[in-house]
């Protein structure tokens, strides 16, 4: 036991004496969490739009006035000739453009029907899908106003009902994507680095000459980033609270027990790294590219899951922090308790259970 | 026997690092390994450490079997690993309490082994261990290793990349230990230190040349060696490469060892020689062979 708090002693020595590392730590999660929350967002707002107004009447300047009064888009110019359209897109400020077609009122009133054409710049299809979408509920929304008093025989009517996350903030998806990237990185890619540290730095051919037993190593190389991990954890969950109002339907008890279950995984993952990389370097680089590159592109982070072609969908259900990702969302938006969330915890459990498993069986006790 | 080694051979791959290898370590004996680099020296240590197993062959080390008893060989020996292997964020005392703790003793109980050494470093055992010099380094290094008070001591080129003054109190330091009755294993490519040794082993390619004590490895030179000078060392080598009767020729330090391989050397059949070729200042002087011209007879 005095062997094994030695270790740890020593550990933290490590952890606390390497400003990089340190900075990693503590910074990324603050750094990330805040990125995410604030500059990368589905939302729109304040988009820049031209309008190229053929009819200059009674109704289109009502139209332009509604848009303009909205907090997604400011009209940033008006142009008088289709020529322009393209001339500013180029220049790149502008995302979109309105061209109301020539006796616009007139039309309405005789025809019953006017054409205006949205003409959004898609070098970035999410944003011009979301453009197009905002720009045909405030047409709706008019549409509706001017037929106020006229009744008509067949209608439907969706009304659509957003759960769980009714502003469609961007920022609910995020933090448990965010909190999954960070514990997997701290956890594994931390434990695995500083593991081959040792073999590159030539320290575990003595370790290995000494009495200390290969476990004692592993647990002590794992013990401190437990505990950082989960001081990271609760940074993300108090910020992601006290700055983002995001809310903890569920059980905090849960989310803490959890996390804690997620960051062991984690902490699996990086020992079974370490045992099959010879260097920092490869620890440094698999983890990234193994760990990483499937957190946030498989996981459902970012891209739904259901979408993906079958092969990926597959390949997901491998991925630990798909599973993750649902249990926080279960628990922090659904308010879902365990009832509901047992198949996933049990699947991370089983998980933990076989990377552990797999990496003593790895763990060499020479050097070859 | 403190090390037993019989047929000992290792290879990696296609390359053979030890073939055939045997010899014994006596209880408290100062046993040296002398060959020069990839001779083997350090695929040797990490078998005997319990770090790599041998393709064939066995060996024991405190009379326990390298594979077998490999965890009671990692209680009781002391290693020093080529490379400075210790944690160079954490200073002198931090080092050497860590290596302390995870033998399960403290700095206290064993100190008086470390004392002659540490007391060297210990003005600066707030320094972090990657900001010391060569020689502090390694005789850091030392303390970590004996600090459990090992019955056998592996050191692996502890002196290569060290000073002369601070060589020179290192292996005054071995003497010392020695005496404790600790058995030292300790390789090394500076023939000048294999004098020091009590026995010596000279390996190359893998193989081992001879295992004597240095003064009977010296002994057993079969000739007379001559230290040939003039004016260009440069050309006198190739000069007396280029001799018809000429055994062996190695530059050493300001003089050049040259052998001749007629029973009766004329002196003056060489000076003229020389002098044909252009040289000058010609001395030529008997003198005594050295483990490096035992190490270069052999290994021809």
């Amino acid at each position: 036991m005095k062997r094994f708090i030695g270790f740890i002693k020593k550990e933290f020595y490590h952890i606390f004496r390497d400003r990089r590392s340190l900075f990693i730590l503590f910074g990324m999660p603050i750094a990330q969490i805040m990125l995410f929350g604030f500059a990368i967002t589905n939302e729109i707002n304040n988009v820049d739009i031209a309008v190229l107004d053929h009819s200059k009447d009674a109704t289109t300047k009502e139209i332009i006035n509604k848009i303009s009064v909205s907090k997604y888009f400011s009209i940033n110019q008006f142009i008088d000739r289709e020529s322009d359209i393209e001339t500013i897109f180029k220049k790149g400020k502008v995302k979109a453009v309105l061209n109301f077609e020539t006796g616009f009122s007139k039309k309405l009133i005789t025809n019953h029907k006017a054409t205006i054409q949205i003409i959004t710049d898609a070098t970035d299809p999410n944003t011009a899908n979301t453009i197009s979408n905002y720009v045909n509920a405030i047409l709706q929304k008019y549409q509706k106003g001017l037929n106020e008093d006229i009744t008509i025989a067949y209608q439907i009517v969706p009304q659509t009902r957003m759960v769980y996350n009714p502003e469609l903030k961007s920022v609910y998806m995020f933090v448990p994507g965010v909190m999954t990237i960070i514990l997997m990185l701290v956890s594994a890619m931390m434990t695995s680095i500083s593991i081959t540290r040792e073999k590159e730095l030539g320290t575990m051919e003595i370790l290995l000459v000494s009495p200390i037993k290969p476990i004692q190593v592993i647990v002590g190389k794992v013990f401190p980033y437990i505990f950082l991990s989960i001081i990271n954890a609760i940074v993300i969950v108090v910020l992601s609270i006290f700055i983002f109002k995001m809310p903890v339907q569920g059980s905090l008890f849960l989310l803490a027990f959890e996390s804690v279950l997620f960051i062991i995984t984690a902490l699996a993952l990086g020992i079974l790294i370490s045992t099959i990389s010879a260097t920092q370097q490869t620890a440094m680089m698999i983890s990234l590219m193994g760990l990483m590159l499937p957190v946030i592109l498989l996981s459902g982070f970012i891209f739904p899951i259901s979408s993906m072609p079958l092969p990926l969908q597959v390949i997901s259900n491998i991925i630990p922090a798909k599973w993750f990702i649902i249990i926080i969302k279960g628990i922090m938006l659904k308010g879902v308790g365990v009832q509901y969330l047992w198949k996933e915890t049990l699947i991370l459990v089983g998980m933990t259970i076989f990377f552990i498993g797999l990496s003593v069986k790895k763990y060499k006790i020479r050097l070859e | 026997m403190s090390i037993t080694v019989s047929n000992i051979s290792k290879s990696y791959k296609s390359v053979k690092a030890l073939e055939n290898i045997s010899f014994n370590v006596k209880e408290g004996e100062l046993f040296g390994l002398i060959g020069p680099d990839g001779s083997g020296k350090t695929t040797l240590f990490r078998i005997l450490t319990t770090l790599l197993i041998a393709n064939e062959g066995s060996a024991t080390v405190a009379d326990f079997d390298v594979v077998a008893d490999y965890k009671k060989i990692r209680n009781n020996v002391g290693y020093m690993p080529g490379k400075f292997s210790l944690y160079q964020d954490l200073t002198i005392e931090e080092n050497l309490e860590f290596f302390a703790t995870i033998f399960g003793t403290t700095i206290e109980e064993n100190y008086d082994l470390i004392k002659d050494i540490y007391v060297q470093i210990e003005p600066f055992k707030d320094r972090r261990a990657g900001k010391l010099s060569g020689g502090m380094k390694q005789k850091l290094a030392l303390c970590c290793a004996l600090i459990h008070k090992p019955k056998v001591l592996f050191l692996d080129e502890p002196t290569t990349g060290v000073d002369p003054v601070s060589r020179k109190e290192f292996w005054e330091m071995l003497k010392r230990l020695q005496q404790k009755g600790i058995t030292i294993l300790v390789s090394t490519p500076y023939m000048d230190e294999a004098a020091l040794c009590d026995r010596i082993a000279l390996i190359q390619d893998g193989k081992i040349l001879q295992i004597d004590t240095p003064q009977a490895i010296v002994k057993h030179y079969p000739k007379q060696i001559f230290n040939v000078r003039a004016n260009n060392t440069y050309q006198l080598i190739n000069s007396l490469k280029a001799y018809e009767h000429n055994h062996s020729v190695y530059p050493f330090g300001e003089f050049v060892h040259y052998t001749d391989k007629r029973a009766d050397f004329e002196r003056e059949d060489l000076i003229q020689y020389l002098e044909s070729e252009n040289l000058s200042d010609i001395e030529i002087e008997k003198t005594l062979p050295t483990i490096e011209d035992t190490f270069m007879e052999l290994a021809k």
